[in-house]
């Protein structure tokens, strides 16, 4: 079982990386593309089977480390 | 006065920080690695520049959860004086003891070069020797440094006179060319709400001798030690 975690630059923060990699997209020729936004994906390895037992522990660990709430969300799943 | 200057896995201003508190203050100070959980006997703490774990995960995001970490809330919470340079201004961010966050720089580069600032308060213990109207010339030398906070948290700490320096042009405006990496409200430097805490992304500890092109960081250490002085005198 893993946690599988994505974690995004909130839509109010300044997202250099992703408005840059929009300006690549469009240079080479992938036009009338939305912003692109930039983050990170983790994978969590999970013992046993129970999902439910280790949500509120993936929650809090996004929330105090795997995530900086002032500049990002994060959202997950276990299966 | 007794400085620590705070070590983690890659910190590297932290020799420059201690030359200067000890070769060009004449004060004294040891270096606290991060696995230590006291800072007794310690007059004022120091967290310098480097790239602690890597800068993995974000910057300063791991280095936070350092055992001397407590040590420094612990301190800080009894009116300790910290300053945190560069990753050290990112670590007290990520531990909550400032506002705020360090976000990848506009341009997406890593910015090494000497900048201007304003002093926009003289009412804290980093501050109050600067001269009224000096603008101070720093290094900043980062790749994550623009200052981040929502719009409400950017009005307060105006409001309360927290920023405590601005990138500036050379004449002291703050000028979206004379901002090295998009801080919001050119803040390059501010303060916690009880003004013991402050953190700043340019490295007054490698501009305090003229030999370096620019001694302006020896004004911030000066007033530091003037205010430690001051609050000992009260104390007595």
């Amino acid at each position: 079982m893993k946690a599988k975690i994505i974690v995004t630059p909130k839509k109010a923060v300044l997202d250099p990386q992703g408005k840059t990699v929009q300006n690549a997209l469009e240079q080479m020729g992938y036009k009338g593309i939305g912003a692109v936004h930039v983050g990170k994906y983790l994978e969590i390895e999970l013992p046993g089977a129970d999902a439910e037992a280790w949500r509120k522990q993936v929650d809090d660990a996004c929330h105090k480390i795997l995530s900086n709430p002032v500049i990002e969300d994060y959202r997950f799943v276990i299966e | 006065m007794n400085f620590a200057i705070l070590q983690f896995p890659a910190s590297n201003c932290d020799q420059d920080a201690l030359h200067v508190v000890q070769n060009v203050l004449g004060q004294s100070g040891r270096f606290v690695w991060h696995k230590e959980n006291s800072l007794a006997g310690m007059n004022a703490v120091i967290i310098p520049g480097g790239f602690s774990y890597g800068d993995y995960l974000r910057t300063g995001a791991i280095a936070r959860f350092s055992p001397i970490m407590q040590a420094v809330r612990e301190f800080a919470a009894q009116g300790g004086p910290v300053l945190g340079i560069c990753n050290g201004f990112q670590i007290l961010c990520e531990a909550g003891l400032l506002p705020g966050a360090l976000i990848r720089n506009r341009s997406l580069q890593f910015r090494c070069e000497h900048v201007f600032l304003k002093t926009a308060t003289h009412q804290s213990p980093f501050t109050n020797k600067i001269p009224a109207g000096k603008i101070l010339r720093l290094p900043i030398a980062h790749g994550e440094g623009c200052y981040f906070a929502d719009d409400a948290t950017l009005d307060q700490l105006e409001k309360d006179d927290r920023i405590l320096w601005q990138y500036a042009d050379a004449n002291g405006q703050l000028t979206e060319s004379g901002n090295p990496n998009g801080s919001l409200r050119n803040i390059a430097g501010l303060c916690n709400e009880a003004r013991n805490v402050a953190g700043l992304m340019p490295h007054p500890e490698r501009a305090s001798e003229n030999v370096l092109g620019s001694a302006d960081g020896r004004l911030i250490f000066e007033s530091w030690i003037n205010w430690l002085e001051s609050r000992m005198t009260q104390a007595a």
